[in-house]
């Protein structure tokens, strides 16, 4: 391999920098709040990529944290609860007990191998969603908890909050900059060696004197975390934790598209594939549905004719042609690619 | 859920049987779907998500097919018994064979050209293939549940008094699962096709060296497990009487668990835990509360998989270093 030149930015930076950038394009105030919802699902999709991505640990369940931060979020920041702490407290709570609730999990499924450990996943993001809607006293069932208050930040009035998207935009920003840095230098870090040490080799990495299990229940902290705090920005931008359907297995899986379709182990690679799929899902085939709707193609209202029907049948064929042409994703980190062409 | 309709207050007791029929029945599809998740994981070491959204495929072809035929609801309470068995036996044969043919198709078109891709290839692939599936659906049924007309009578079998609700639709399910299971345990003991397909389970290389036509016997799953999911299509139609593009996925995770239960790719096993399932979800109904029955399977799920993965029937297989 050719020795990189020594001073890149790199990409994941530069991606950040355009987003900065993103409030003076066109379409910005209609696109505005969409974008943040991505940002949080970048966020969310980047906890999940140090589980999956750096460690190879598939886990079919992320949805449950991410629903779990935005749950406890509702319950210390609502009326009706004695706590009404403030946003940041209220964050800094949601990513520690939502890791905590990763390291919950972790502990008992340390030993499973990789289908039987995404099985585990997918039942326990099931058994929060159901939980989430049964416990009607601590978490309101299908009705959520609300109204989360927006945060309180000097210079910022609450119509601030709800009028302008560009707070909550820059404020999402900023966190997943945080998250970004944090996960780069965790990377390079003696823990995130071993993370790639155990995804390309368990037994390898165990006997060159790496704590697997150890090494193993941080990733799950630390994804679980992340989706923790993606949780809790969600439910503050929404101003509730909205239903809890909104944590089911589709939006595990969804992430685990983003993830995958974006490059295993890469960040640039999460926040592009977010980008994409996401973007598609939630900024382009709504646009497209009215598009459709207002050129009047469609008097008859026939359901074939509506775009966003084909959104499964598009994300499944996406999923299955880039399986068999890219497997590794399109910006694979350059440790994966060597894995997927050298099984 | 059948409603109980018995006229005297019934005990305990025959509450408790009650519960425990309607649990075996549901078991039993469950159990049918369940096997084919179990025989295709046993070959190819794949869990294909897409096998619950195919059962849904099924159930779309067997109510179109009764539209064609009958497009009035007049048409079939007219219809004789004898005309609605035939036609019932009519539409488990070709929801078998559709469900079986599209289960190879996919396999030849998706699954095969990855088999030496890394695990997650395939995987994901399957995700894509129940996406693509539950689509189709949407455009065949459209996104609300549809009403599947009632083919086979709710009377009462042990008079309309008796304490116990059995009806033909119990009898019917019964039926049908009960063979297809015993057959099937019968073809992968005894016949030549069934040794082979045991023997690539162990070991494709080696079973490859003497002589077995590896993808042939692959293929041959895809059928079955296909065609036992399109049979159990047609039993949940006319024993559930609701059909919506979603019931995939919901079904398919239950018939998932319930393969994990027994020890996957274990098929006897697969029809065990399918059963427990069952009784888990109609007892859990019945004595914890209808909406937590999800969470018990799934905590079942859980629990299984930590303290004991390789199931109720598994034998635990050493991982070689």
């Amino acid at each position: 391999m050719n020795a990189r030149p020594r001073y890149t930015v790199p990409t994941e930076y530069l991606l950040l920098a355009c987003l900065v950038l993103f409030p003076l394009g066109a379409y910005a105030n209609q696109l505005g709040s969409q974008m943040t919802n991505l940002l949080i699902f970048a966020i969310l999709a980047l906890g999940l990529n140090v589980v999956v991505g750096y460690t190879g640990l598939l886990h079919l369940g992320i949805a449950a944290f991410f629903g779990i931060g935005a749950y406890i979020t509702g319950i210390l920041t609502i009326q009706g609860y004695p706590f009404q702490t403030g946003f940041v407290i209220a964050a800094a709570m949601s990513t520690l007990l939502a890791g905590l609730a990763g390291i919950l999990l972790g502990a008992p499924t340390m030993r499973l191998r990789g289908d039987y450990l995404a099985l585990v996943t997918l039942g326990f993001g099931e058994v929060v969603r159901f939980s989430l809607r049964n416990l009607e006293e601590i978490t309101g069932g299908v009705r959520g908890l609300n109204p989360v208050p927006p945060p309180s930040i000097p210079g910022l009035d609450d119509a601030t909050w709800i009028n302008d998207y560009r707070a909550f935009f820059y404020l999402t920003l900023a966190l997943l900059t945080l998250v970004v840095i944090v996960l780069r230098n965790l990377e390079h870090s003696r823990l995130g060696r071993a993370w790639v040490a155990i995804r390309e080799d368990e037994l390898a990495a165990s006997c060159m004197g790496i704590n697997v299990n150890r090494a193993k229940l941080a990733a799950f902290a630390v994804g679980s975390a992340l989706a923790g705090l993606a949780g809790c920005l969600y439910a503050t931008k929404l101003s509730t934790t909205a239903d809890p359907n909104t944590y089911d297995f589709n939006r595990s899986i969804m992430m685990l598209c983003c993830v995958i379709l974006g490059g295993l182990g890469s960040i640039r690679g999460t926040l592009v594939g977010v980008l994409l799929l996401m973007g598609f899902d939630t900024i382009l085939a709504p646009a497209l549905d009215q598009w459709i709707q207002a050129s009047n193609i469609n008097p008859q209202g026939y359901a074939v004719l509506t775009f966003s029907n084909w959104r499964l049948l598009i994300f499944g064929l996406a999923l299955i042609i880039m399986m068999r042409v890219k497997p590794e994703g399109l910006l694979p980190s350059e440790r994966v690619k060597l894995e997927f062409q050298h099984p | 859920m059948m409603p109980l309709l018995a006229a005297a207050e019934p005990t305990h007791l025959e509450m408790f049987l009650q519960h425990c029929l309607i649990g075996l029945t549901n078991g039993s599809l469950f159990a049918l779907i369940a096997i084919g998740y179990t025989m295709v994981y046993g070959i190819i070491g794949l869990i294909n998500f897409a096998h619950g959204d195919l059962f849904m495929l099924g159930s779309c072809l067997a109510l179109s097919m009764l539209k064609f035929v009958a497009p009035s609801e007049s048409t079939l309470a007219t219809a004789s018994p004898l005309v609605i068995g035939l036609g019932v036996l009519g539409m488990l044969i070709i929801c078998s064979v559709f469900c079986g043919a599209l289960n190879v198709a996919v396999d030849q078109v998706v699954y095969r050209p990855l088999r030496n891709a890394p695990k997650l290839a395939p995987l994901v692939s399957a995700i894509g293939v129940s996406f693509v599936f539950m689509n189709i659906g949407l455009f065949w049924l459209g996104p609300a549940d549809i009403n599947f007309p009632n083919l086979v009578s709710d009377h009462n079998l042990l008079g309309e008094d008796a304490a116990i609700r059995v009806t033909l639709k119990d009898v019917l399910v019964i039926v049908v699962t009960v063979p297809l299971m015993i057959a099937l345990t019968f073809f992968v003991k005894f016949t030549r096709l069934g040794t082979a397909m045991r023997a690539t389970e162990q070991s494709q290389t080696a079973a490859q060296l003497m002589g077995i036509h590896v993808d042939r016997v692959i293929a041959v799953t895809f059928a079955i497990g296909g065609a036992l999911g399109g049979s159990a299509s047609v039993i949940y139609c006319l024993y559930i009487n609701t059909v919506s593009f979603q019931m995939g996925f919901q079904n398919g995770l239950y018939a998932f668990t319930a393969a994990v239960l027994g020890g996957i790719g274990n098929i006897p096993g697969a029809v065990l835990g399918g059963l427990m399932i069952g009784l888990a979800r109609s007892l859990g109904s019945a004595y914890i509360g209808e909406k937590w029955t999800s969470v018990l399977i799934f905590g079942i799920l859980i629990v299984i998989l930590v303290f004991r993965p390789a199931g109720l029937l598994g034998s635990h297989a050493k991982e070689k270093v």
